[in-house]
């Protein structure tokens, strides 16, 4: 689905991916765990071109994104992309949040995107909200249609950048058991996060990345209960412990 | 009072000059300052209208990134600072009385009310442009980011995501231009229309009182008041809002 090779990325002198390789499978969901700063949110928002990557290359079904003929905004259709801080047009209500690129990136007819949309809303457990604005919603709610928002897209892969991080502890329960069911459905996901818990029971792989680096790679059971490099054994004896 | 005062009070002040100035009386010459107010008001509609929707292209022009845009984003920077720096009524002569002069057919023959509204709307497009500019530029880079995410082109974001917020957050900048431009109105007496200004000026001349100032003044402020009151109001709403968000 998506093949990384070889990535650098800089920001002016300062180099925040060095080499970064990675393969994404359909239906895998792959978990990227690392300290703030360590690489993660960049790495996603190259992969959906939001970054231009400085070296290497980003494969996406077969087709390089590095392509100049390449159109950025097509690619964008097929990799959604959720951030830490929702990002909902605070202008649209709920379900026009939803609707606005199946209908106006897709040109798809208003009744048929709606009537997804409503769908959408109710196996988020929203059904009831679709006319309220976001700011009227609890930012677990916000998160959950900002995920419903990137689904609409009816996206190849969905790449989530630590979206619980910004919640109250109360409500990251409900996003995670949001992406727990669209994993099971078989969504193709990478996800950034410092939820290791959830990491070890939804992820099919979990990478660690280190200031840049990708430290190791592992499946999920076997990341946790026997890293290979030191970096992980490191990374994980400051973090609470799993089971 | 101040030693001249009586004799201000009977040239500004008095009720029966006021009310002859008010309605007119066609039999001596007079322009009745109601009719000419009828003037101001439909002038400062036509433009503020024009003003609305030049104003926004210009700043969307402005604010373009597209490089076949170039030419035209150099020409509205250009457009913006000229008539900015202009004070109104010298373009109010320069098009009122320059077009006419230039001899191009059906262009130089149009009524100085046309002149007028074009003058009005160049000028305050200008100031329009950067309040629009000023709204576009304090929509959040993070709304950018997730409409481009979701795949919106470049138009689509602008025109579904960014515009909409960017002019809810002017409003009221724009309403105070809006209240300049109903007061600018009153310019266009010197291309000879006979707006109230004019009305008055007439009255004033023909019968050396000066109460139908006075009536033109109040006529101007039962227009801009609500304007302003308004304009208060959604400032207000707009700080209680904040303070909402912050606490």
């Amino acid at each position: 689905m998506i093949e990384l090779h070889n990535v650098h990325k800089q920001f002016d002198q300062r180099t925040v991916l060095h080499g970064v390789t990675l393969e994404l499978q359909p239906h895998e969901v792959v978990c990227l765990l690392g300290t703030s700063g360590s690489g993660k949110s960049t790495l996603l928002r190259c992969i959906n071109l939001l970054d231009r990557i400085d070296q290497g290359d980003i494969i996406f079904q077969g087709q390089s994104l590095l392509d100049d003929r390449i159109d950025v905004d097509l690619v964008r259709r097929h990799i959604g992309i959720v951030f830490q801080a929702f990002n909902l047009f605070p202008h649209l209500n709920v379900l026009d949040n939803i609707t606005l690129g199946p209908q106006r990136a897709l040109g798809r007819p208003k009744h048929e995107v709606e009537s997804e949309a409503r769908e959408l809303l109710g196996r988020i457990g929203l059904g009831t909200r679709s006319g309220d604005y976001p700011d009227q919603l609890s930012g677990g709610q916000q998160q959950r249609v900002a995920i419903a928002r990137a689904l609409a897209m009816q996206p190849d892969v969905l790449l989530l950048d630590e979206v619980t991080s910004a919640l109250d502890p109360t409500l990251v329960g409900e996003v995670l058991d949001l992406l727990s069911d669209l994993a099971l459905q078989g969504t193709t996901m990478l996800i950034a996060t410092h939820e290791m818990q959830f990491a070890r029971d939804v992820a099919h792989r979990v990478a660690l990345l280190d200031a840049g680096r990708l430290v190791e790679v592992a499946p999920a059971q076997q990341f946790f209960d026997s890293p290979s490099q030191p970096e992980t054994v490191d990374f994980l004896s400051r973090v609470p412990k799993t089971q | 009072m101040a030693p001249g005062g009586r004799a201000v009070r009977e040239f500004f002040l008095s009720p029966t000059h006021a009310w002859r100035a008010f309605i007119g009386d066609p039999s001596e010459g007079l322009s009745a300052i109601w009719e000419g107010f009828l003037t101001n008001i439909w002038m400062f509609i036509v433009c503020e209208v024009l003003v609305l929707i030049f104003g926004l292209a210009i700043a969307v022009v402005r604010m373009s990134s597209s490089p076949i845009l170039t030419p035209l984003r150099f020409l509205s920077t250009v457009y913006t600072d000229f008539f900015r720096g202009i004070p109104v009524i010298l373009v109010l002569f320069a098009v009122g009385y320059g077009v006419p002069g230039m001899d191009l057919g059906w262009i130089s023959q149009q009524s100085p009310t046309v002149y007028a509204c074009i003058s009005l709307t160049i000028t305050y497009s200008a100031y329009v442009a950067e309040v629009y500019r000023a709204g576009i530029n304090s929509v959040a880079t993070n709304q950018l980011v997730a409409a481009r995410a979701i795949g919106l082109r470049q138009g689509a974001t602008m025109r579904y995501v960014v515009l909409p917020q960017a002019v809810r957050n002017v409003i009221p900048p724009l309403l105070n231009d809006f209240i300049s431009l109903q007061k600018d109105t009153a310019l266009v007496s010197t291309l000879g229309i006979v707006d109230a200004t004019q009305a008055a000026h007439i009255y004033g001349s023909l019968n050396f009182n000066f109460a139908g100032y006075t009536v033109a003044s109040l006529l101007f402020l039962l227009l801009t008041i609500p304007m302003t009151r308004l304009t208060d109001r959604l400032i207000n709403r707009d700080r209680v809002k904040r303070l909402a968000f912050i606490s």
